[in-house]
């Protein structure tokens, strides 16, 4: 019973944090930048506003229009409460496996790119073949660092990745290369700077922007949140997979948990300012020179599985 | 902490490799010296950790000659060069950059199999350390094929030596006396290569070697 409850705390917990980090993101990068930028809280405020509002239709959207939030939003926050955040070995981490989480993503993907081309206007369709191009890249590249990941740690996973991570920790080079391969898909699935730039509306660059132009009201709220929601999915992966100190093991006392929590939020708090860091040290770059950057994640991924064949084994 | 030592060789090699791809990926002719300046580099860490480990200090010495020739002398000898000949400063490459790093990851690939069924009873540091070197040398070779440029056949051909370095350093009982032959050696190669780009140059107007083939008839 208690795990259960648990389980629903991470749920809860994923859900609440996700547009404060967002927030952290939006303030840290506004300084970095020498504004003041909104507040921290504000992504609560648009959303708890876009809820509030009604949500308006194109006269030729179909029901997908209307289903498709719904089944995003599900997809990609089941997929963010099933990675250990502050503890492993939860109620559902029978279900936590990296190919699974990468399925939801991909299906949530596929949902949004479906969503943009119904209504029909050709920034939607612009968008989504951009994100479909994309896409093409980034799921080869993660395939491949799950398999890395996998093939030193014997599981898919995340609770075992993680468990044999603390105890195994090392310098492997396999790692190193699957870490910025891992690194270089989750900026380009949050479609942060180098790739899109999350914080424009100018129709030559956008490519998630491009796709919910449609959306409004409560839909677009969905939309935002489960944005906000892969962003912190990354995150915690990159922190699960490759810093998982500090996670509560399963079946210990509030304690750890307590000690879980506080880590999380350290790494989750880092994970977001070294993003920012690097997004305002950069320049986006040309939509065709995204292929190139996330086949480097590709080929880092395939050398690092490569690799592994002539390494030790444990 | 055992399987420390292993490790850090490991990385070190394989950051060998990765620098070999990056040598690839570059279209600009000085980040590709650069790009080679960090080749070299991270070759005479990967040595000096082998002398470390191996204790032999002779090796040290080699460390020392890839760092002071390979990463400083022979890279700003090159960047003076471009500079003379007013060389265009985007590389040439036949076939895209993309077809020739899958290339280069089947190379890589081809040369795990055929290090590990070669070497099967060897000791797993020696074992690895070839796996690496070869494929360094694989991918030197393959970016001599793929570039019409003079100079960036030259950072080719100066890599994989580096991978013939890397291979002597894992290999127990190399003696001081080969590998020190073998770096100069490499100099006088580089010389020699220097007065041809000079010769090619004065010739053709350019170094691009298509100016070659078509003197040689080989196209019309």
């Amino acid at each position: 019973m208690l795990d259960l409850a648990v389980q629903g705390a991470q749920m809860l917990l994923v859900l609440a944090l996700a547009p404060l980090l967002l927030g952290f993101t939006r303030k840290v990068k506004a300084r970095l930048l020498g504004r003041q930028g909104p507040p921290i809280v504000q992504p609560y405020r648009d959303l708890a506003r876009l809820m509030g509002k009604d949500a308006v239709l194109a006269e030729n959207a179909s029901w997908l229009f209307r289903c498709a939030p719904y089944l995003i939003f599900a997809a990609t926050w089941v997929a963010a409460a099933l990675i250990p955040t502050f503890a492993t070995g939860l109620y559902f981490s029978w279900s936590a496996d990296l190919i699974a989480i990468t399925a939801l993503l991909g299906s949530a993907r596929f949902l949004l790119a479906l969503a943009g081309m119904d209504v029909g206007t050709s920034f939607g369709g612009l968008g989504s073949s951009r994100e479909m191009m994309f896409a093409s890249l980034a799921e080869p590249a993660m395939i491949m660092i799950v398999f890395t990941v996998a093939l030193v740690a014997g599981s898919t996973q995340l609770s075992a990745i993680a468990g044999f991570m603390l105890l195994h920790a090392s310098l492997r080079v396999s790692l190193g290369l699957a870490l910025v391969a891992l690194t270089i898909v989750a900026i380009a699935e949050n479609a942060r700077i180098p790739v899109d730039n999350p914080a424009t509306h100018l129709e030559l660059t956008m490519v998630h922007e491009a796709m919910v132009l449609e959306y409004s009201g409560h839909h677009l709220a969905l939309i935002e949140l489960a944005a906000a929601l892969k962003l912190l999915l990354y995150i915690s992966l990159i922190a699960c997979i490759f810093v998982p100190w500090g996670l509560a093991q399963s079946e210990s006392g509030p304690v750890a948990y307590a000690i879980g929590t506080v880590t999380y939020l350290g790494k989750l708090a880092v994970g977001g300012f070294l993003l920012v860091v690097f997004e305002t040290s950069i320049a986006k770059m040309r939509v065709f020179r995204v292929p190139e950057f996330l086949g480097a994640a590709l080929m880092l991924g395939l050398l690092g599985t490569l690799l592994l064949f002539v390494s030790r084994s444990f | 902490m055992e399987h420390f030592t292993f490790d850090v060789a490991h990385l070190l090699a394989g950051l060998m490799v990765l620098v070999s791809f990056m040598l690839l990926y570059q279209d600009r002719m000085f980040g590709l010296l650069n790009v080679f300046a960090l080749h070299a580099v991270v070759l005479s860490l990967s040595v000096a950790w082998q002398a470390y480990i191996q204790s032999a200090p002779h090796l040290y010495i080699t460390a020392g000659i890839a760092l002071v020739l390979k990463a400083i002398i022979i890279p700003v000898a090159l960047r003076r060069v471009v500079v003379r000949l007013g060389i265009h400063r985007t590389i040439d490459t036949v076939g895209g950059i993309g077809p020739t790093i899958l290339l280069g990851m089947g190379l890589v690939a081809l040369s795990m199999v055929v290090m590990l069924r070669a070497t099967a009873g060897a000791d797993p540091l020696a074992r690895e350390d070839l796996a690496f070197a070869l494929s360094v040398v694989l991918l030197g070779l393959l970016m001599m094929v793929t570039r019409r440029n003079a100079v960036s056949q030259v950072v080719g051909f100066m890599s994989l030596e580096n991978g013939l370095i890397l291979a002597a350093a894992g290999a127990k009982g190399m003696p001081l006396v080969v590998e020190i032959s073998v770096a100069f050696s490499v100099l006088v190669a580089f010389i020699v290569i220097g007065v041809f780009l000079f010769r090619i140059r004065e010739r053709f107007d350019a170094v691009d070697i298509e100016a070659l083939e078509e003197f040689r008839g080989e196209r019309q």
